[in-house]
């Protein structure tokens, strides 16, 4: 399918310091896509500049084919849900809604306000102003009002960074089965790998204004092509250049056939309920975290074990 | 605590009572005297003085006046909006350009309203110059009638205006202007959907530190309006000096105080808020 927004060479910099570097992309019709990093990465600014609230340094962006650089923002056809939602505090639930309809009216204004009041479950507080809703709520709101003018593509700026942790994890699978049902394309900003692992379709990964790596939640995780990758997506153990996922490893009393191992001396162990924290150190030095079963056994300080994996769970990178 | 708090409030709640509170006493006591032949007050107790207020002639001087201060701070509205907003966006100038909207009041407002006369009467510099290029023949009218007072007016208390609104404006959520234009609203359609809406606060506050000192006002009347257009202000005045009928400009002077208090109430009983 043809990618509906490209990315081409997109730099920007700003007075001493260079936010985004280089980035070409491109992100396909209906697609769940997130751009992952840390803060300073450059991921909002990508963002800022796909909305036109910034202007590229080089480079193009283009939406549909068409070259969206000279258009301002109120000429692209895209929307964003902003991190701290950004309603208008002055209108009520219904009106925030209804506020980008007059200027991209397709078909029937009134009829969309209502799928989207009810697609949302806003039904009951269309009367209701901004402050008086709950975080989630607002951010329903954000959603609604972005939606309802049928963007070719919305930007979803760390939009679950406000709620409370409990809202957080039940929010993603709604967001994710929103995008699903309404067919939109997602671009999605967060510094959360958990999030984007979760969600994405392919996600980004944005290190000091440069891409990193560009792939499936699968490939960043299973098979990162640096240090940094590898890190960013979770925790990983490095022996002997090869890196090793916690959940990937197992403590054995002696080496398997089939598996790679390496002796090692436990020197911790932590409960943490579901699963537990072994830390081990091996001959060579390295301290190895494994997270094992707290089914598979007790681990004491000083035991002797091996550290055995599946090869075929190794993170190999690429030579330098 | 408690005791700690009486003892810092006291010197406000004092210099409050005795600079307000007593004059106002006062002057409700005066209101029911009878004038003196020479100024001062004298018995007997008498109502008369409340009853002249309902004379069309002072009716009709509180109308005007009323007028004056409705179109002095519309037109101060008007012309600080834009300059607020201008400076609420001047990002690092901001602080320079707000100084120079205080600059005046560096002078006393007498000096700077001299100023304007000097600018603006018949041998003025204005009607000077455009006499000198050949212009006019005659000087125009540019001091002492109801537009003089006008200017005079929002001249002096644009500031008043400028200010609240600024901070109104300069607090605004800048993701709400970026907001506004993600959904397809062009920049003046923002500035009447969104700005505008948002900066009522700071008119309501601009408004009333404008249009009360307006209403009230003497000195700007007096000097630029050259006694042609009647004010309150001039009245009471008047009152007290030439008319030596203190009683009379006692009542006068309630009577506004009592006008600008039920707008004040009537405003703040319709948004439900506080005053500024």
């Amino acid at each position: 399918m043809a990618d509906v927004l490209e990315i081409e060479g997109l730099t920007k910099h700003f007075p001493g310091h260079a936010a985004l570097e280089d980035l070409t992309l491109g992100i396909a019709e209906g697609e769940f896509f997130s751009l992952l990093g840390p803060s300073g990465c450059g991921k909002t600014t990508t963002l800022r500049l796909i909305a036109g609230f910034e202007t590229p340094t080089r480079g193009d962006i283009r939406l549909r084919g068409k070259s969206q650089n000279s258009l301002r923002p109120y000429e692209r056809n895209v929307s964003t849900v902003f991190q701290s939602y950004a309603l208008f505090p002055h209108l009520t639930v219904r009106e925030n809604i209804e506020f980008g309809l007059r200027y991209r009216r397709k078909g029937n204004g009134a009829a969309l306000v209502r799928q989207s009041i009810e697609m949302l479950e806003l039904g009951g507080k269309e009367m209701r102003k901004p402050d008086e809703l709950s975080g989630g709520e607002k951010q329903r709101v954000a959603l609604a009002r972005s939606l309802v003018i049928e963007p070719d593509v919305l930007l979803l700026d760390e939009p679950l960074s406000a709620l409370d942790p409990n809202l957080r994890k039940q929010v993603r699978s709604e967001l994710k089965a929103l995008q699903r049902r309404v067919g939109i394309t997602f671009v999605f900003i967060t510094h959360d790998q958990e999030e984007a692992l979760s969600m994405s379709d392919r996600i980004a990964l944005l290190n000091h204004g440069r891409l990193e790596q560009l792939g499936t939640p699968h490939e960043l995780y299973l098979a990162p092509r640096s240090r940094f990758a590898a890190a960013f997506l979770g925790p990983v153990n490095w022996i002997d250049h090869v890196g090793l996922r916690p959940e990937a490893t197992r403590l054995l009393a002696r080496p398997t056939e089939g598996l790679h191992s390496v002796a090692a001396t436990i020197e911790s162990s932590t409960f943490l309920g579901n699963c537990v924290h072994v830390e081990a150190r091996t001959s060579g030095g390295t301290l190895v975290v494994a997270e094992v079963s707290r089914l598979n056994g007790k681990w004491q300080a000083g035991q002797p074990i091996h550290i055995c994996w599946d090869p075929g769970d190794e993170i190999r990178l690429p030579p330098a | 605590m408690k005791r700690v708090r009486e003892i810092c409030l006291a010197p406000a709640a004092l210099t409050l009572i005795t600079l307000f509170a007593t004059p106002v006493a006062i002057l409700v006591v005066y209101t029911l005297l009878t004038r003196g032949a020479y100024g001062g007050v004298e018995h007997p107790y008498t109502l008369d003085n409340w009853g002249r207020l309902f004379d069309p002639l002072y009716l009709s001087i509180l109308a005007r006046s009323f007028s004056v201060a409705a179109v002095s701070t519309g037109l101060c509205l008007l012309l600080g909006f834009p300059l607020a907003l201008f400076i609420a966006r001047a990002g690092r100038r901001k602080n320079l350009y707000l100084s120079l909207v205080m600059l005046p009041f560096w002078t006393s407002l007498l000096v700077r309203t001299y100023a304007w006369m000097f600018l603006l009467r018949d041998t003025g510099l204005i009607n000077t110059a455009l006499q000198a290029t050949g212009l006019i023949r005659e000087p125009l009218p540019l001091l002492y009638n109801w537009w003089a007072v006008i200017l005079g007016l929002v001249y002096g208390y644009l500031p008043f205006m400028v200010l609240p609104l600024f901070a109104t404006l300069e607090r605004m959520d800048p993701s709400l202007l970026e907001a506004a234009a993600d959904l397809g609203s062009r920049p003046f359609d923002t500035l009447w959907r969104v700005i505008l809406p948002l900066s009522a606060p700071g008119m309501r506050a601009g408004a009333i530190l404008v249009f009360i000192p307006c209403l009230g006002a003497y000195l700007t009347p007096d000097l630029m309006g050259g006694g042609k257009t009647i004010l309150i202000g001039t009245v009471i005045q008047n009152q007290f000096t030439n008319a030596r009928d203190w009683p009379f400009g006692a009542a006068l002077s309630l009577a506004l105080m009592a006008a600008v208090m039920l707008l004040l109430w009537l405003q703040v009983r319709r948004k439900g808020e506080t005053l500024l």
